[in-house]
């Protein structure tokens, strides 16, 4: 067991599968050992920067805890490999960034319509194509939610911190779990690459992950793979646990057959971005800082919100009514949180700075008639608190 | 004439195979004379012969009409992304070893979009076994070339006939790393089925082509009648060759009627096989 | 002499009408021409393969419709001496 004194810890204990204690930690190794805490016992990927050391320290860790570690060909086999584990009941991860995104995105597709559980790691870099592969970007977050074809539904976060790498890959994992999506952590390069105070609590205080599975034993009626219950959520049975299920990409009826109706394909896919949707209230996460009486809004994410956080705080310090909203699940976006202080009448104006030129604040545009201020950067810089300062002070 | 509406009895009792198909899909949706449900017959009774249980049996396909074959098979299957079958695979059978992992797909699925993933995983020797159904075309899609038509074949991408060089399965395997390399046609009904047990009972990478008709697409483009038709060249051309032939010299030419087609087990070694 | 031993195996056929394509695989293969196509149709429009006129005892069961169908359409039982006398086929 690493020790808990010092403020940072060295000595690490491969075999332990939480690593409880105080860390100095690379945001990319917390959210590894996030997925750990979750019971991580999959990882299939490809070498990317900056994602690459989530996948270098698993290949130590992974094998000492007893999971499998395989880099794989490429990022389309990662994400397909990643699903078919995912199948045979395990919790599996994979880590990329933008160009490696691009490639998983039609399996993607397949992990939703499957509606096996799995997390992508996205540490974002100045893009497209090739792009700045060792400077921060911000510009995936459109494409985690709709990058691949036709409507589904999925759960994507962004860390801030290290320390929110590693607690928001742990909730990635549950929720992923909980509504059989394929879940995402919107990193950045900036947020991957810091080193910082990450604590990881005893292995007895965290959740335990909560896959739904059949509720009766195999043998007797057949089991429908797809029949999905209140929740929209369909329990799941795992390859050799005796339930001789069909899972396909195609459009399926509740055996899990290939269904080739309009009628079973619109009740299908509207359900698939339903169990997200109306479900939304549960899985949204923000942080709301001194909006109540403000003016002024910022609402940024990710790296982004550090700056922002700054500015905010000095620009009350200069009188100015100004508060931040961070978003910390950027899908499904958080609608509810700006409706509610769009309504308590204060707010005259957001701003939303971002290193991408402009994806969320479309999102925000959407929401209101309010003047939205865009503070864009194509990537490759972060935004600095007087910038967000001055836009504040305008 | 008249039309009997029958209801399908379940067979069960007097067909054991019956009990490995989902038997409410049949009849399944290839046309008349294809030969993949000739390669599902010999999967499933395999399967039976194995000595593992049913529960312990999986299939992954990819897309095609090949590809269908994991939707009439009774064990826990799974019909992926076109290409992707083999990586979705070996995500099953590393995670969980227990688990005997069949991959039936074409050769369109394995070869071109999926060519990476299939030498990477006989590189590896991932304990798969893969039945790669060669009928010499894009059936799903109407019939355009692949990588194994033979040149001078016609097909819808092709009017004038294929001019690319087709790939030499067995030797693609072997060289990139398979323990097992067999190549069969439809018509050698128990040396596919016995190639396939074989796969099942080995650990590693295992590779059996096995050439099917395609009077649908195929066939018609390129003067085949029927599945029959096929099938009597298959008669007519192959010549069995187990053993270590030399496997760089199996090209196939199913439109030159004056080169034999080899088929046989070519390959059994053994081999460390990837993470079990 | 070896009698016991080189006795010739006998089969019954059973026939899934429901599930066959006319593809004249069974038909041609056939080692002792057993089968022959009905004259009905089943659901699909197809014709079936049904045991012939006098070829009711001439399945050595040697399977190869069973395995060689695509459709899975067509199996054959073994026949041992007490079930000889009846050497019916069954088109369900």
């Amino acid at each position: 067991m690493p020790n808990s004194t010092a403020a940072a810890s060295v000595q690490v204990d491969i075999e332990a599968p939480v690593l409880s204690g105080t860390h100095f930690m690379l945001g990319d190794h917390a959210c590894a050992e996030g997925a750990l805490a979750a019971g991580l016992d999959f990882f299939a990927g490809y070498p990317i920067t900056p994602s690459t050391e989530i996948a270098e320290h698993l290949a130590r860790r992974l094998p000492a805890v007893g999971g499998r570690f395989v880099q794989m060909e490429d990022e389309l086999a990662s994400m397909a490999a990643i699903i078919g584990a995912s199948a045979a009941g395990a919790h599996s991860l994979t880590a990329t960034s933008g160009p490696g995104f691009s490639l998983m995105m039609e399996n993607i597709g397949l992990a939703a319509m499957m509606e096996l559980p799995c997390v992508v790691a996205d540490v974002q870099r100045a893009s497209p194509s090739t792009g700045l592969p060792t400077m921060v970007g911000q510009s995936d977050i459109l494409q985690a939610r709709w990058g691949s074809h036709g409507d589904y539904g999925i759960i994507a976060y962004c860390p801030s911190s290290p320390q929110e790498c590693f607690d928001l890959t742990l909730r990635a994992f549950h929720e992923a779990d909980r509504y059989r999506v394929p879940a995402f952590i919107l990193m950045d390069e900036v947020v991957g690459h810091m080193t910082e105070r990450v604590l990881i609590p005893s292995a007895d205080d965290l959740p335990v992950p909560c896959r739904k599975g059949p509720r009766e034993p195999p043998g007797g009626e057949p089991f429908l793979s797809y029949a999905p219950d209140e929740d929209l959520v369909p329990p799941i049975a795992h390859a050799g646990e005796g339930y001789k299920v069909h899972m396909t990409g195609l459009t399926h009826d509740e055996r899990g057959y290939p269904a080739m109706f309009a009628e079973t394909h619109d009740k299908l896919i509207n359900r698939l971005v339903d169990k997200i949707r109306l479900n939304a209230a549960d899985i949204v996460m923000y942080e709301a800082v001194d909006v109540d009486d403000a003016d002024t809004i910022v609402v940024s994410f990710g790296c982004t919100a550090r700056s922002a956080r700054h500015a905010v705080s000095q620009a009350r310090r200069e009188g100015l009514k100004c508060g931040l909203l961070r978003l910390i699940t950027v899908w499904p976006f958080p609608e509810t949180p700006i409706r509610e202080i769009i309504k308590r009448g204060n707010v005259k104006r957001f701003i939303v700075p971002e290193i991408n030129l402009g994806q969320l604040r479309r999102e925000v545009e959407r929401l209101t008639h309010l003047p939205v201020i865009r503070l864009n950067h194509a990537g490759g810089a972060m935004p600095t608190p007087n910038a967000i300062l001055e836009l504040i002070r305008s | 004439m008249t039309v009997k509406e029958q209801t399908i009895q379940p067979h069960a009792e007097l067909y054991p195979v019956d009990k490995l198909l989902r038997a409410d899909r049949l009849p399944h949706i290839l046309c008349p004379g294809c030969g993949i449900g000739t390669v599902i017959h010999g999967y499933v009774h395999a399967i039976a012969a194995s000595g593992v249980d049913e529960d312990n049996h999986v299939c992954v396909s990819g897309i095609g009409c090949s590809g269908r074959a994991s939707g009439y098979v009774n064990v826990d299957s799974y019909h992926a992304t076109h290409g992707r079958a083999l990586p979705f695979a070996l995500g099953i059978a590393v995670h969980n070893p227990e688990l005997n992992v069949t991959v039936i797909s074409g050769d369109g699925d394995l070869t071109a979009i999926g060519g990476n993933h299939l030498i990477h995983a006989a590189r590896r020797n991932v304990n798969l076994n893969v039945i790669c159904i060669n009928n010499f075309n894009y059936g799903m899609t109407g019939g355009q070339v692949g990588p194994t038509t033979p040149i001078g074949a016609k097909g819808t991408t092709a009017p004038n006939g294929a001019v690319e060089y087709p790939f030499n399965l067995p030797y693609l395997a072997k060289a990139t790393g398979a323990i097992f390399v067999a190549r069969w046609t439809i018509l050698h009904v128990r040396e596919f089925q016995d190639a396939v047990l074989r796969s099942m009972n080995k650990q590693g990478f295992c590779f059996i082509e096995v050439l099917a008709p395609c009077p649908t697409s195929f066939g018609k483009a390129n003067k085949i009648g029927d599945g029959l038709h096929e099938v009597e060249i298959y008669r007519e051309r192959c010549r069995v060759e187990n053993g270590a032939p030399d496997v760089e010299a199996l090209d196939i030419d199913l439109i030159d009627e004056s080169k034999a087609i080899t088929v046989g087990n070519f390959v059994d070694i053994e081999r460390k096989p990837f993470m079990v | 002499m070896d009698l016991p031993l080189a006795q010739i195996p006998r089969g019954r056929v059973h026939v899934i009408s429901e599930r066959c394509k006319q593809c004249d695989f069974c038909i041609t293969y056939c080692p002792t021409e057993v089968l022959a196509y009905s004259d009905d149709i089943n659901a699909k429009g197809y014709h079936y393969p049904l045991v012939a006129e006098g070829r009711e005892s001439a399945c050595v069961y040697c399977r190869f419709c069973d395995l060689i169908c695509p459709e899975l359409a067509i199996y054959t039982t073994e026949v041992t001496d007490e079930q000889v006398s009846t050497g019916q086929s069954n088109a369900e």
